[in-house]
Formats: structure tokens, sequence, C-alpha cells
């Protein structure tokens, strides 16, 4: 019994980094229709700043915020230079290439600014484990677990309750409407890449001292948080929160009940499966063309 | 012809005229071919390598060269794609000539190149780990790190003074932990030694947690193996302390470097590994005959880049080194005597051990190179 409970609380951790990144996504997606594949990137960026700020001595809380404001003013940067000036013209195809472009770039200056070795910080609250009727989870987790549930619940009354939400659906809905109805579509772009970076920043944070990270890390956080959007349907936060949850359980559970060989397989299989018979993923808009 | 046809004519055979004066006969030079994992996720190989042989390098060229001829170092980085390597193999064969090569820092790259080398008949001075490089012989192929073999034989060995017989093994899929899995599959029932659970991971997998609950609760075990390099180990460690499992951990000596122990973090306490002398340089008896090599290569190389010195870059050192060694035994810049020499490296003193070299024999170590390691308060300690 133990043993179930275990792989549950290890498929939460790992849910939760997935989850995590997967809300990056929502944002950048929600207002413009682009999958932002940058966006393990920020991730990225926001786990090595703070690990060679903490290195040089700043103290971790101050390091983490440095690097989560160093990050979004990454994403501002991407979008001025690499976004903007395709004038919205251009169509999601091209800005999705863009963002993987970008996302080579900066995996690149990342080797060059900082190193190519693998590194950690020191967890929030120690790593002494949880235990809970036989199992263990890390206090580290139940951050993670915390910091999705928390950006979840911020994303959700952002896109549903909020003005500056609601511009940003506008302006993925139609640009030209959005701009005829006063919402400023430049500002909202701008917006839209920054928060995606805090997101990510935020997620990095706080997933580094489970997962290390190093250089490359982007890639395979941003590949399984990409499913985990896709799975729960890209552009809703409660999808992202629920096909991270549900891929880190799907993992655990396959590694422990059946082989630790196949636990991407199965992952991915879940995934297809999914999208074929609901292509918008779980709780994905339905998208209506006026014909 | 007209002036302006004139002209032209005349600037071309003025260029043509520059270039012919400007190329000199070249210096006699012998060319060294490598290319090595400098970037990418084996670059804790690879960059301390480089970095090695192009000190070592620089050295040799202050004390007058090899058999009085300075050494050209052509270095390309693989980032242990096996296709990149591949395409530079053939280029340092094809387009840079070289005399030797000393490449492939991990077996994955190496394997591709192998045929490239064969083919040429050009000496080859492996940097990788898996047993395969060596074993069938290769002519043309050597190697100097231990093999993951040998690695799996010093930890049987250990754990059979121990009194362990049932072991679990949690496997990174790599090369590396692929390739060691293997061969501890095949060498435990020779130290009385069952393997009561087989587990892997993916080497970029962030909780290990399930596969270590499926081992510590299969019955009667008593230690648990991880072959594998890079992040992984060091998040096994780290489950294995969360999950409270007490039967001990053994890794391989793919961690055997400083950065595993600050990133596994007190996890890592108490953990045996098998590893070259030069990560206790220190602690050797000054009695042991190592103790100069391995001394001496770190003070050298922590002085030229100011990095702490890696066993992986001492595996550069003594490829370099036997090298050398085998180019003034020939006497001459032609491979197959270059081949036939380093094929007769005995009794040679390196990072890694002692090594004697024969036809059979492209690696020349023995067990005894290998010390076992223990971990005590984040620092190596040797276990008697």
């Amino acid at each position: 019994m133990s043993e179930l409970l275990q792989f549950l609380l290890s498929g939460l951790t790992v849910g939760a980094v997935y989850a995590l990144v997967a809300l990056g996504f929502t944002i950048i997606y929600n207002a413009s229709g682009v999958v932002n594949f940058a966006q393990g990137e920020f991730v990225m960026i926001g786990g090595m700043t703070t690990v060679f700020l903490f290195d040089a001595g700043v103290p971790l809380f101050a390091a983490a915020v440095v690097a989560i404001i160093v990050t979004m003013l990454v994403g501002l940067a991407l979008e001025k230079l690499a976004v903007e000036p395709t004038r919205g013209e251009a169509s999601v195809v091209t800005l999705i290439i863009i963002t993987i472009g970008a996302s080579i770039f900066l995996r690149g200056v990342a080797q060059v600014v900082f190193d190519k070795q693998i590194h950690r910080f020191p967890s929030f609250s120690g790593d002494e484990p949880i235990v809970i009727g036989g199992a263990t989870i890390l206090p580290q987790s139940l951050w993670v677990i915390g910091g999705a549930a928390a950006i979840f619940a911020g994303l959700y009354f952002f896109f549903s309750r909020s003005l500056l939400g609601k511009a940003v659906l506008a302006t993925a809905n139609n640009r030209l409407a959005a701009k005829l109805v006063g919402i400023n579509t430049i500002f909202v772009m701008a917006f839209s890449f920054a928060m995606s970076a805090a997101i990510g920043a935020i997620a990095g944070v706080l997933v580094t001292p489970i997962t290390l990270t190093s250089y490359d890390a982007g890639i395979a956080l941003a590949l399984k948080g990409f499913a985990a959007a896709m799975l729960g349907g890209m552009g809703s936060p409660l999808g992202a929160l629920v096909g991270g949850l549900l891929m880190g359980q799907i993992e655990a559970m396959t590694a422990g009940y059946i082989s630790s060989e196949y636990k991407d397989a199965a992952a991915f299989i879940v995934i297809l499966a999914v999208l074929f018979v609901m292509p918008r993923g779980i709780f994905g808009r339905r998208t209506i063309d006026r014909v | 012809m007209k002036p302006m046809h004139c002209m032209r004519a005349a600037a071309l055979v003025a260029a043509a005229a520059a270039v012919a004066a400007l190329v000199s006969p070249a210096a006699a030079q012998i060319k060294i071919g490598s290319t090595l994992a400098q970037t990418g996720g084996a670059s804790f190989l690879g960059d301390p390598e480089a970095k090695t042989l192009k000190m070592l390098v620089d050295e040799q060229n202050a004390k007058g060269g090899v058999i009085g001829q300075q050494i050209e170092l052509v270095m390309y980085d693989d980032g242990a794609d096996p296709n990149k390597a591949r395409t530079f193999a053939t280029r340092l064969v094809e387009d840079d000539e070289v005399t030797a090569v000393i490449a492939g820092s991990t077996t994955g790259a190496t394997m591709a190149m192998i045929p490239v080398f064969e083919e040429a008949q050009i000496p080859f001075i492996s940097l990788a780990g898996a047993v395969v490089i060596i074993d069938p012989v290769k002519t043309w192929v050597f190697k100097t790190p231990h093999t993951d073999a040998m690695a799996c034989a010093k930890i049987f060995e250990d754990m059979q003074a121990r009194g362990i017989a049932k072991v679990g093994m949690i496997s990174g899929t790599g090369g590396f932990g692929k390739s060691m899995r293997g061969q501890c599959l095949k060498l435990a029932p020779q130290y009385g030694v069952e393997i009561v659970a087989d587990e892997t991971y993916g080497p970029k997998d962030a909780d290990m947690t399930p596969q270590l609950t499926k081992i510590a609760a299969t019955a009667g075990l008593q230690a648990v193996l991880n072959p594998g390099f890079g992040q992984g180990p060091a998040i096994v460690t780290r489950n294995f302390r969360q999950l409270g499992i007490k039967v001990p951990l053994y890794e391989s000596h793919g961690v055997a470097s400083k950065s595993y122990i600050k990133l596994a973090g007190e996890a890592a306490n108490g953990v045996r590994l098998p590893a070259a002398a030069l990560l206790i340089a220190d602690k050797l008896p000054d009695s042991d005959p190592q103790k100069p090599v391995v001394v001496g290569y770190r003070d050298a190389y922590e002085k030229a880049t100011g990095d702490p010195v890696s066993t992986f870059g001492g595996h550069a050192y003594d490829a370099f080194h036997m090298l050398i060694g085998a180019i003034e035994r020939a006497g001459s810049t032609d491979p197959a005597a270059i081949r036939d020499q380093i094929e007769q490296t005995k009794g040679f003193m390196g990072t890694a051990g002692e090594v004697n070299m024969s036809p059979t024999d492209h690696l020349g170590l023995n067990l005894s190179a290998f010390r076992m390691l223990e971990i005590k308060d984040g620092d190596w300690t040797i276990v008697k």
C-alpha cells in the first residue's frame, strides 16, 4: 500500500514540474496563437541565473527575484526584437519558427554566459523528507505544487475576471478588431511575453533543487511541458495544471508497476490517444470558424 | 587585348604571385588530430580532456617538440554526437592528414569513428569507457580509461568482501550506463552476486523514486548499484536518501568528480565507487608509485586552467604521453610504426595506473589501478 502511495507522491512531484512549465505556454498562446518554444529556455534562464547569483553570495530569495526580473527582460527583448518587427502580419507558423530560433540562440548564449556544467542550489525548506503513511515527499515538491496552484489561480482569475486578461484573449481572436475597440495590441504582446517569461522563471526557481539545471535543461522540460499543455488543452490554465499532473502520474505508475523502460512511451501514447479523440485536449477551447 | 582585360589579367597574375610567395614550405610538423565533446551533455568529459591536450602540446613544443618536430594539434568539437564525430574523423584523415588521433570522449562517438581510422590505418587512442572499444581487439584502436567491465569487477570484489550477495541495479539508458549494466549482469555470477532488481531511467529524468521504491521492496536486497553518469546519479542518490533506503549504494566511475558530491549533497556520504588515483592524489602514501604522476598532473592542470583536476582529463594525459613515447621509440612519423610502438607500451605509469599493452590487450590496465573510494563528509576517502 505504501508503494502505491509513494508512486502517487512521486507522480505528484514530477507532474507539478510539468504543470508549472505547461502553465508558461498559456499566456502567449492566448495572446497570439503562438506556441512559444523558447519557454523551456525561460525556465532554464530563471534557474541558472539564480544558481550563479547564489554562488556569488547573493541570498537565495534576492537571487530568485533578480533571476525572474532578468528573465522577464529577456522575454521582453525576444518580443521586441523578434516578434514585433513582424507587425502582426506573420502567420502563426512563422512566429513559432521564430521562437524555435530564439530558443537555440538563448541556449548558445547561456553556454557562454554561464557554463556547461550541471548546477543546483539548496532546497528552500531543507531536504528532510516528509513521511506520509509510509511514503515520502520532499518539502521542495510541496513548494512546486504550491507554486503551480498559485500560478494557476492567478492565471484563471486573470483571464476570466480582469479586463487586461480579456484584452489578451481579444488580441488573439482578431487583432484588427481588438485595435479598433481601443486595445493596445503592442502592449498586450509585450506584456504576454514578459509574463510568460516570469512564469517560466518562477518554474525554474522552484524546480531546480529537484531537477537540477544546466544550459540545455530547457529542451527536455519544454518538450514534456508542451506535451502536458497539449494534453490538457493549450491555452487553458486548468488544462496545463491537469495535463501536467496527469502526465506525471502516468509516468510514475508505469515506472512503478510496468517497467521503467516504458514510462516515457506510456505518457506519449496517452497523449496521442487523447488527441485522436479530443484534438483540442481535455479542457481546450472549442474553436468555431464563421464561414 | 582591351585595356580592361589587360589590367584584370595583370591583377590576377600579381595575386597568384603574392599567394605563391606567401606559401612557404611547411615547417616539419607532426599533426595530431582530436575530436572531443567540448560542449553538450558530455562536456564534463571533453572539456578537461581538450584543455589537457592543449596544455600538454604547448608543454611538449616548448621542450622542442617530439623527434625534433613541433606538434600541431587539430581539435574539433563533436558534442558527443556520433554523426558529427564521424564527420570530423573523416575530415581529420582526408583534409588534415593527421598522423595519429586522440579522440572520442564518449563510447558512442568512439564506435562511430573506429571504422574511419581502421580503414585509413591511423592509430586511434580513445578516451571513452566501454569495453567494446578494445574487445574484440582492433588493430588501430587503443584506449586509456578503465573499462566499465573493470568497474563492475572492482565493485563486485568489494561487495564480495562485505558479504553482499543480492544486488539491485538502477541504470541510466545512455551509452555508458547501458554498456556497464550489460557488463555487470554478465560478471555478477563470477563474484557470487545475484542481481535481484533491474530498473532504468532516462538521462534527463528528474525523479527516480518509483524505480527505487520497487528496488527497495525486493526481498533480501543487500546493496544497490547505479551505472550511469551526468545528472542521473546525483538525482538517484538524493532520491535514495529521501526514501530512507538503508542498504549501501555503489556508483560507477562516471561520477568520479567533485560536481557529483556538490549536486548530491549530504546524500552522497557513504556512497562507494571505483575511481582512478587522481581523485585522492594527496591521500596516497608517498611510497605509491603513482603519486608523483598524479600530483604532477594535478598541479599543472590546476595552474594552467584554474579548474579542479578531473579524472577524465587524466585519460587525455595518459593518451598523450603514451603517444609521445611511441613516436620517440618509433623515431618516425609513419603511422604504422607509431601504432606498433603504442602496442609495445610497457611499464608506463599514468594517472589511471600502470599500462602494459600487448597485441591482445589494447588497454593495458589491471584492477589494481582502480581504487575503491568512499565519500565521507563530502570528500573522497580510500577504502582499505
